[in-house]
């Protein structure tokens, strides 16, 4: 059985729960179960917040992550809250803005340019979760291109889908 | 069946509604019940519904209620303190027979509480918020697809037996996504409360038959004249002090729903065959349960689930005879054991009845009931 527990961590306001909303839909379009759900506090942005999804091959019982198989952090709080303690299997992609303490040996890990592409080759910071959804769909290969484009494009504002597939692809672009 | 949908359990109510047939949406929007709002303000003018933001609560219940009294099937969505605020015209549609539907995704409280967090902290408050003795039927969804499915079935409900209906989700199915397929036109029934032929000639609104305990009567507006009152009423629908009325108006209101369990009761029963452990669960929190059931029993443990599917009227029969046989009950909710008193008075059983229970704001984990289960 194949079960992908993904958790995006970052501050409120950088579309995580939308990038958690699209790899669902993306594990909808390769038929399989998928459960997202969020936390957040009460603050309409700037707050710690995280969206969480799970893509298995069978029916899923309890909804929220609990061995994340994949975490990303886009924010100081998010990686010292969500990126220690994990699974040796677990995949973990952080900003490159993080600071990551020397002794942090966690094996499968990767820092990526994530805010930066976003702000300067993007050239729009609100795109960052499109960025980190290539990013992601580009490691964990999820579902094809088209897929991913379709489900980008379900879940973005109208008048904003070429900026947004920009970022998409700027995002896969990361991961060499 | 159609093709697999990406929904959120408040979308998937909202889509729920339009299938029933709900055309009337009054509401003021609160966490983590917002989406039910912004799917119908959407949704309702593509349908030839209406969508209104009123200025509070108390006055989106008493639309919807008006609206269901014109013959609009009509909802209301809210949370704990919005719902604290509905109980006064929930009350007056128990008594005043009018279908709607109540949808209180819950919250942590008290008060406001913990806004974006999920609980089942208002299982008592379904039950008794309103006060005066009163029927009430509440149902609670654990899926996606059940705060569709079952949605539709709370409109159905409430508009068979002239009475409000309270959908009672929790912020754990509410903002939960994941995938629902979207039954066809027809696929489920639609029910439609039963009006008089001619309203004209057709009476006393409220009058019943010998035997029936369900008034048939005619929207209003269409040429039946009766009046509509938080008062005791006489079969014209103006007030009374008739002890006698009184009595027996009330007792069939109750008798609406206590005749017809076998009709509107619902549950579900998983790995109970030969259990020793069952595990009592309802909403979001049945999520958290099949997980830890899954788990214990790959490791042999015997150990089932008992899922009240109407939380009101509560399955007691079928709860007592589960009882008879399992050597132990473990109550899980998110609360701080209300459902657990239901239980108790339903079995007589205490010693042999556990708990899990968490008012902090977290989900429960499965780990907690595996832990729960095995420590007896």
């Amino acid at each position: 059985m194949s079960k992908m527990e993904i958790r995006l961590a970052g501050t409120g306001g950088q579309g995580l729960i939308t990038g958690t909303i699209i790899l669902a839909e993306a594990g909808i379009f390769e038929n399989k179960f998928v459960a997202q759900s969020q936390s957040y506090g009460p603050e309409a942005r700037g707050g710690m917040c995280k969206g969480e999804v799970i893509i298995s091959d069978e029916r899923i019982g309890f909804t929220k992550v609990t061995k994340p198989t994949f975490v990303m952090a886009l924010s100081q709080l998010s990686f010292e809250k969500y990126c220690f303690g994990l699974d040796e299997d677990c995949f973990v992609l952080v900003d490159e803005t993080i600071d990551v303490p020397k002794e942090y040996d966690h094996k499968k890990f990767m820092k990526l340019p994530i805010l930066a592409t976003a702000r300067e080759k993007v050239g729009k910071m609100q795109t960052v979760n499109i960025v980190s959804v290539g990013a992601i769909n580009k490691i964990l290969g999820l579902c094809s291109d088209e897929s991913i484009k379709e489900a980008v494009l379900l879940h973005v504002p109208k008048g904003t889908e070429e900026l947004n597939l920009k970022a998409l692809y700027e995002g896969a672009a990361l991961v060499k | 069946m159609g093709k697999v949908k990406l929904m959120q359990g408040n979308e998937a109510c909202v889509e729920g509604a339009l299938y029933a047939g709900c055309r009337f949406y009054a509401g003021y929007p609160i966490t983590p019940s917002t989406e039910i709002a912004e799917g119908c303000a959407v949704r309702m003018p593509q349908v030839g519904g209406h969508f209104i933001q009123m200025e509070d609560e108390i006055a989106s219940c008493a639309a919807a209620i008006g609206a269901s009294a014109a013959g609009v099937k009509s909802m209301t969505a809210t949370s704990g303190p919005g719902f604290s605020l509905k109980q006064e015209n929930l009350g007056y549609a128990c008594l005043t027979e009018v279908p709607f539907v109540l949808v209180d995704v819950q919250r942590a409280g008290p008060s406001t509480g913990l806004p974006t967090s999920p609980s089942q902290g208002d299982v008592m408050q379904a039950k008794w918020g309103t006060h005066g003795d009163h029927p009430i039927i509440a149902i609670a969804p654990s899926t996606v697809e059940e705060c569709f499915r079952l949605c539709v079935r709370a409109f159905n409900l409430s508009e068979k037996y002239r009475t409000p209906v309270i959908f009672l989700m929790d912020e754990i199915v509410g903002h939960l996504r994941e995938g629902i397929e979207i039954p066809e036109d027809g696929e489920l029934p639609i029910v439609n409360r039963a009006i008089p032929a001619d309203p004209a000639s057709a009476g006393h609104a409220y009058a019943t038959k010998e035997g029936q305990t369900v008034p048939v009567m005619a929207p209003f507006g269409m040429g039946q004249r009766y009046n509509i009152t938080g008062l005791i009423h006489a079969d014209d629908g103006f007030p009374t002090n008739s002890t006698d009325i009184a009595d027996s108006q009330v007792k069939r209101l109750i008798r609406k729903i206590d005749d017809n369990l076998d009709d509107i009761l619902s549950w579900e029963e998983k790995d109970l065959d030969d259990a020793d452990v069952c595990v009592v669960c309802f909403g979001g929190t049945a999520r958290s349960v099949y997980s830890a059931v899954e788990t214990l029993r790959n490791e042999g443990v015997k150990v089932g689930v008992f899922r009240p599917i109407t939380v009101w009227p509560f399955p007691a029969e079928e709860m007592r005879r589960i009882a008879g046989k399992v050597k132990k009950i473990i109550v899980a909710e998110h609360n701080d054991g209300q459902m657990l008193l239901e239980v108790q008075r339903v079995t007589g059983l205490y010693d042999k009845i556990g708990f899990v229970g968490k008012v902090n704001g977290t989900v429960i984990t499965p780990e907690e009931i595996v832990k729960a289960v095995k420590e007896g």
